[in-house]
């Protein structure tokens, strides 16, 4: 990128508890002091959305060069070329003022200290102390805060105010508004990125109440993300309360995959079942959100209805056999055929590195029947994209197809009219998902198709192989901006699931085109080698939060008014 | 609901007073609904809410935050007692019982939520009130408009009322 043409910006010196830092002009105070390695304990304070300044929990001492009267000399600068600092007798809150020249901050003095002990004790006076039943406890700032810059114990002797408990806020959401501080994250949220300002603090004052407009809900499709932001325990999810502590949870940083956006997110996983997803922050891609509506479709994962065996066709009934049986009957029913006689059907759900897999399968069979199924929905104008595939692109670079949908309906008349002899369906659902029927499949001599569920299109096969789903995989993706973005596996698969990658390697190999590939970082090497937008790239390189990888020209709606907000400098970003 | 052409004309013109933001004319509307209604509802609340292009949510923020919006329907007559320190010493605390006993009203139900209690009859409602500027002739009241100091006689302040 190139900065050209930009004013260069200005840089402000501020000492930080004693230290001369550096920043841009504009900066906000909290920001600096944490880019300075100096923690600012805040609540309502949200870098993506506009600071009300309203909990104080951000308070820091700060002072400025003294003023000099009319005639007075300035006073003398240090040997570091700063001038002296006369702090401000009273605190400041940090989120909402940004740094100035020759400005000084403490936030580890008696004063900060004191701030924050105070405003926590005030904070806590109403609140229920009712940990042990919450679901936010092991990741409450008011836990952490607490233990911090806290009390022991409350000086405060009256009755705690009663509010209203186990509210149903809109059908994911509850709340507890006993246990809300009155950040107004939520609310700032559903009004400045959800467009949906149906929360408000009614009764303002010491019976401040959070509450949705009567006769209205919190239901719009983002609306788990107040839970995430909410720093206490006041909202939570409908689907994760009570479900699990979060301490016991792995993390892994991974992908969503329910649309082309490709949303970063953390999976939650213990002992291998996945208990709840969040939105990780990338800000090319899905800032700090994410639609709840691909965040709970995961319950499938642990479901009754996975596959977990390979199932050959046996006198018309499944069999469950091994690996090396199921693969080696393939095998040896494909053989059968010219290449002419097969037809493939990939997956836009499918790793670049699986792909890769499949192109190779697919000039061992010697076919160019080869197609991928599209997945098309509304774009909502913000991270939903029209593309449902997430990784349609790849399918496009990885198998040179300008439209990987074209052959479809050529593959299906070709099945009813017997030109299709052998069929293999990598992790599609063809009767479900794209207008195949079973009659069409039944004409086909041999199907063979992977998926980690059960499904019509596995009823129909000859053989059905259990793939891994999106959770249970490592690989990349490319998302609907050519963004190149890493799949981490979470969990592993149920029984005797693989990797497509893994199905397809094995395959390959029974007929008899070894190629020595052992993980999944092997493939990706092939892909730097054999394709030149891959060029220079290491997983390393990709990283958590991806790469810019092809032009698309498409662009995500949300990541372009948070880019319009920051300019403007509403939000910092 | 239904606002007359009058009463929205007027809230029409108190609206041209606030040029740059029609928010700011949330509080004007408001006293002109309950000037005419007696109390804000949930229809007030929603009728405002679409004349000023807000969500209802920010109105009814701003009517519960003030104690002089009236969430429930008053009787007849109002009646707010003060009974902030100089009332309080003065006897404000059993001028309410007496107007209350007078007046056939149960304020068991009266919380900080629910600050409104009506006669059976529903001529008369009572709530307390803060200050009501008046600190040298405790206690002190409203009823409607009117404003009556020193009260010592409850009966006599309900009578000029009686029907």
């Amino acid at each position: 990128m190139s900065d050209e043409g930009k004013p260069a910006v200005e840089m402000v010196d501020v000492q930080i508890d004693g230290e001369w830092h550096s920043f841009p002009k504009g900066t906000r105070m909290i920001e600096a002091c944490r880019i300075a390695g100096k923690e600012v304990p805040h609540y309502c304070y949200h870098p993506k959305l506009s600071s009300p300044g309203n909990c104080r929990m951000c308070l820091v001492e700060m002072g400025m060069p003294p003023r000099t009267a009319p005639g007075q000399d300035p006073p003398e600068k240090d040997e570091s070329g700063h001038l002296p600092i006369s702090w401000m007798p009273r605190p400041v809150i940090a989120c909402a003022n940004t740094v100035a020249p020759n400005m000084g901050i403490r936030t580890e003095s008696d004063l900060t200290h004191a701030c924050r002990q105070g405003v926590m004790e005030l904070l806590l006076i109403n609140h229920p102390l009712d940990c042990p039943i919450c679901d936010q406890a092991g990741e409450c700032r008011l836990q952490e805060f607490s233990v911090e810059h806290g009390n022991g114990d409350s000086r405060f002797r009256d009755n705690k105010v009663k509010k209203p408990k186990n509210v149903d806020v809109g059908p994911r959401v509850r709340l507890d508004d006993e246990r809300c501080i009155m950040c107004s994250r939520c609310i700032r949220f559903t009004d400045e990125i959800a467009d949906d300002p149906v929360l408000g603090f009614t009764e303002r004052g010491s019976y401040t109440t959070l509450t949705v407009h009567p006769g209205q809900q919190l239901a719009n499709n983002y609306s788990l993300n107040t839970v995430d932001i909410c720093p206490v325990g006041a909202l939570t999810s409908n689907d994760f309360r009570f479900q699990m502590r979060v301490w016991f949870l792995k993390e892994t940083n991974t992908i969503d995959t329910n649309c082309a956006t490709g949303a970063n997110i953390t999976v939650y996983s213990r002992q291998n079942e996945i208990y709840r997803i969040t939105p990780r922050q990338n800000n090319e891609v899905n800032s700090d959100w994410m639609p709840d509506s691909h965040r709970l479709n995961f319950h499938w994962i642990n479901s009754e209805a996975r596959l977990t065996a390979p199932l050959v066709r046996e006198n018309g009934s499944f069999k469950e056999v091994s690996w090396p049986d199921a693969i080696s009957t393939t095998a040896e029913r494909l053989r059968a055929y010219d290449g002419g006689d097969v037809a493939v059907i990939v997956s836009a759900r499918m790793t670049n590195e699986e792909l890769l897999m499949a192109k190779r399968l697919i000039a061992l069979l010697g076919t160019d029947q080869v197609a991928a199924v599209p997945r098309a929905g509304e774009a909502d104008g913000y991270l939903v994209s029209a593309d449902r595939n997430p990784n349609m692109n790849g399918v496009k670079l990885v198998l040179g197809m300008d439209d990987p949908a074209a052959k479809l309906d050529a593959i299906k008349s070709g099945l009813s009219g017997g030109s299709v002899k052998a069929l293999i369906v990598l992790q599609e659902n063809l009767i479900d998902d794209a207008g195949f029927t079973a009659e069409e499949l039944g004409k086909a001599d041999f199907v063979l198709s992977t998926y980690p569920m059960a499904n019509p299109t596995a009823d129909a096969s000859d053989v059905a192989l259990p793939g891994a789903c999106w959770a249970e995989k490592s690989g990349t993706m490319i998302n609907v901006t050519g963004r190149l973005q890493r799949l981490n596996r979470a969990v592993d698969g149920p029984g005797l699931t693989l990797e497509p990658w893994e199905i397809v390697r094995d395959l390959i190999q029974a007929l008899g085109g070894g190629n020595g590939i052992y993980s999944a970082d092997d493939l990706f090497k092939q892909l730097v080698a054999e394709y030149p937008e891959f060029e220079g790239f290491t997983l390393s390189k990709v990283g958590e939060l991806g790469v810019p990888l092809i032009e698309t020209g498409e662009t995500i709606p949300l990541i372009e008014r948070e880019k319009e907000r920051i300019a403007k400098g509403i939000v910092v970003g | 609901m239904d606002v007359p052409a009058e009463l929205e004309k007027e809230i029409d013109e108190r609206i041209t007073h606030y040029p740059v933001s029609k928010r700011s004319a949330v509080l004007p509307v408001l006293h002109a609904l309950q000037h005419h209604f007696g109390y804000i509802s949930e229809e007030a609340v929603e009728w405002t809410a679409a004349k000023l292009e807000l969500q209802p949510i920010k109105v009814l923020e701003v009517v519960t935050f003030y104690p002089g919006f009236r969430q429930t329907a008053p009787g007849k007559y109002h009646i707010r007692v003060c009974r902030t320190l100089s009332c309080a010493m003065a006897g404000s605390a059993e001028l309410m019982e007496t107007l209350c006993e007078k007046a056939k009203i149960d304020r068991s139900g009266v919380t900080h939520h629910h600050p409104i209690a009506v006669s059976e009859d529903g001529q008369f409602s009572i709530e307390f009130a803060e200050c009501l500027a008046s600190c040298g002739f405790g206690p002190v009241c409203m009823v409607n408009d009117d404003f009556f100091e020193k009260v010592e006689d409850a009966d006599a302040l309900l009578d000029k009322y009686r029907d």
